[in-house]
């Protein structure tokens, strides 16, 4: 637990931490507003955003990144809103078309494109690259107050970090509008509260979460961490304020559960390989909702059963 | 969701005219003596209007009831008055003003069934809810703001329950609650749909006696009202809907045989209307 742990784990377990609480803060929200599939949406939806940026600008660097997931997330809301009227068909139903379809799109112009040159490959899409993201000139516990060596951080460590503190900060702003405006639109909108702007924010927050996480942790993370976490949290407590903890404290759980059993899960088991990080963390956060559904305290509402 | 000034209320500002030939001056008379006045409201759903072209005025510290069959459109003026969904064409105005300005002045109570009662929090957190505008996005709760939250529960009843999650209160408790976090906004008019609809005998005692303190205080009350049984032991002033605005006006003199079947499309029996104890 010395120096190899520092420079291979530790970086790869805080950005899949970091990941979790991104996509878990927003998430609670969307679960409750019943929207938890726009997690699923964006990020099917920022694949071909992402291959068509690189095509454009022939490299994988952030911003370029950034625009074209956004891009790609404003064609699939027109696109949902265009089923929906056009087509008379359900909401629920009008994302599902369009992420899918988004989706592998986005498969097959990654499949027609050169990307022998850089990290880019439906694979990487579906796990992301966690475990490639070590600090390689980490020679210690030490090298975390040497500037030299800190200056050599993964970049995706830096993005991820400064994305959940935004996140959080923003949710910690706006706590109250959100709130009352996700138990009650129409009190909220009598009041005066901003109630689409405020709908449309949390949506942008959910993508950008999503952005910055698809890239490091690949969108199975990203699906699992909109979900798990705070549905999980939900079952834990009847108070908004001690669901969005526990939801970071599932989410973040699960990110370090995940990333060592993939590690040394399968040696334990008698195997020599490792297996998928992203793949491990999103089964745990699942097995960890499965537990709470059994076991946790607020579970049997008298409003939830039986619907 | 912008509304711009009634032109007609301009003119009738500028010259001074009150009731003359030109019939959007007669409609805005009154507006400047009324706790909510509306006029020209339509909305539509796809192409059909669910309320079509309405005047209404109530007056100040009146209990007025909005009635009128199922589908008539009640809900939906409310909301529209409200802004809550978008209207097609109309104002509304609180105390003469536009009503966007004056929301700080009104206490909406939305229909329970509106919300989803699972949500993760206590009963105390909703009626502070209630003074939102006092507080901002960051103030601070501090003890005067929780004794106002429990001195709005205490007035409905419900001052036992401040620590229930929601979701373990019955349907007229939720009712309540609401209701204590509309007291809590210190409003002037008080905008309630369906405050009564399925709640048990205490409840609509305890809610009645609430909004009729209120009135006593000189505050306007105004109910999506669905029992026609009771609205002449409760109300003093009635809006009569059924897309269209049938009749408004004073319960005693409005609240009729005849416009009752005019509201109901004639599908009212008259046995129902005899027992109603009109006038």
């Amino acid at each position: 637990m010395g120096a190899e742990f520092v420079q291979l784990s530790l970086t790869p377990i805080l950005i899949g931490v970091l990941a979790a609480i991104a996509c878990a803060i927003p998430g609670n929200f969307l679960l409750l507003r019943k929207q938890a599939l726009i997690g699923d949406a964006i990020s099917h939806v920022v694949l071909p955003g992402i291959v068509a940026a690189f095509l454009i600008t022939g490299t994988i660097s952030t911003w370029p990144m950034m625009l074209g997931a956004a891009g790609a997330a404003v064609v699939a809301v027109v696109m949902i809103e265009a089923i929906r009227r056009l087509g008379r068909i359900e909401t629920g139903a009008a994302m599902g078309v369009t992420f899918t379809t988004l989706f592998a799109a986005g498969v097959l112009l990654l499949e027609q494109t050169d990307t022998s040159s850089v990290h880019l490959d439906v694979e990487h899409a579906l796990y992301g690259n966690l475990e490639s993201l070590i600090w390689l000139s980490a020679t210690g516990w030490t090298s975390l107050w040497d500037p030299v060596a800190l200056a050599d951080l993964p970049p995706e460590l830096t993005r991820m970090a400064v994305t959940t503190l935004v996140i959080a900060l923003l949710t910690a702003v706006f706590w109250r509008a959100l709130k009352i405006s996700t138990f009650d639109e129409g009190y909220a909108n009598s009041i005066g509260i901003l109630v689409k702007t405020i709908g449309f924010g949390l949506v942008i927050v959910s993508a950008v979460a999503a952005v910055a996480a698809f890239d490091a942790v690949g969108s199975i993370i990203v699906i699992a961490m909109f979900i798990c976490p705070p549905a999980t949290a939900r079952l834990m407590t009847n108070q908004l304020e001690h669901q969005i903890l526990w939801s970071i404290f599932f989410g973040a759980g699960s990110a370090v559960a995940g990333y060592v059993l993939a590690g040394y899960g399968p040696l334990w088991l008698g195997s020599s390989n490792a297996v998928s990080a992203a793949g491990m963390i999103a089964t745990v956060s699942g097995l960890v909702l499965g537990i709470a559904c059994l076991y946790a305290p607020a579970r049997s509402r008298v409003t939830a059963s039986g619907n | 969701m912008t509304t711009t000034t009634h032109p007609a209320l301009e003119l009738a500002a500028s010259d001074g005219r009150t009731a003359d030939s030109d019939k959007d001056v007669d409609r805005d008379a009154g507006l400047a003596g009324s706790a909510l006045a509306v006029r020209g409201l339509t909305v539509s759903y796809g192409t059909k209007p669910a309320v079509f072209s309405i005047d209404a005025t109530v007056p100040k510290a009146s209990m007025t009831a909005i009635v009128g069959p199922n589908g008539a459109g009640k809900s939906t003026f409310l909301k529209a008055v409200l802004g809550i969904i978008p209207r097609l064409s109309g104002a509304a105005y609180v105390d003469g003003k536009p009503l966007e300005t004056m929301r700080r002045a009104i206490a909406y109570v939305p229909q329970r069934a509106s919300v989803d009662w699972d949500f993760p929090t206590r009963v105390r957190d909703v009626v502070t809810m209630g003074q939102f505008r006092g507080l901002g996005l960051l103030g601070f709760i501090r003890p005067a703001h929780r004794k106002k939250t429990l001195d709005c529960l205490e007035r409905v009843g419900m001052a036992d329950f401040a620590d229930r999650q929601i979701g373990q209160l019955s349907g007229g408790q939720q009712q309540r609650v609401f209701l204590a976090r509309a007291l809590a906004q210190d409003a002037g008019l008080y905008l309630l749909d369906e405050p009564f609809a399925g709640v048990d005998a205490a409840t609509e005692k305890a809610i009645i006696d609430v909004l009729k303190g209120l009135k006593a205080e000189g505050k306007t009350v105004v109910c999506v009202h669905h029992d026609l049984a009771t609205v002449t032991d409760y109300f003093d002033h009635v809006l009569m809907l059924n897309i269209r605005k049938i009749a408004e006006g004073p319960v005693s003199t409005t609240f009729t045989g005849p416009m009752l079947q005019e509201t109901y499309g004639g599908r009212l029996a008259t046995a129902h209307i005899d027992q109603l104890k009109l006038d």
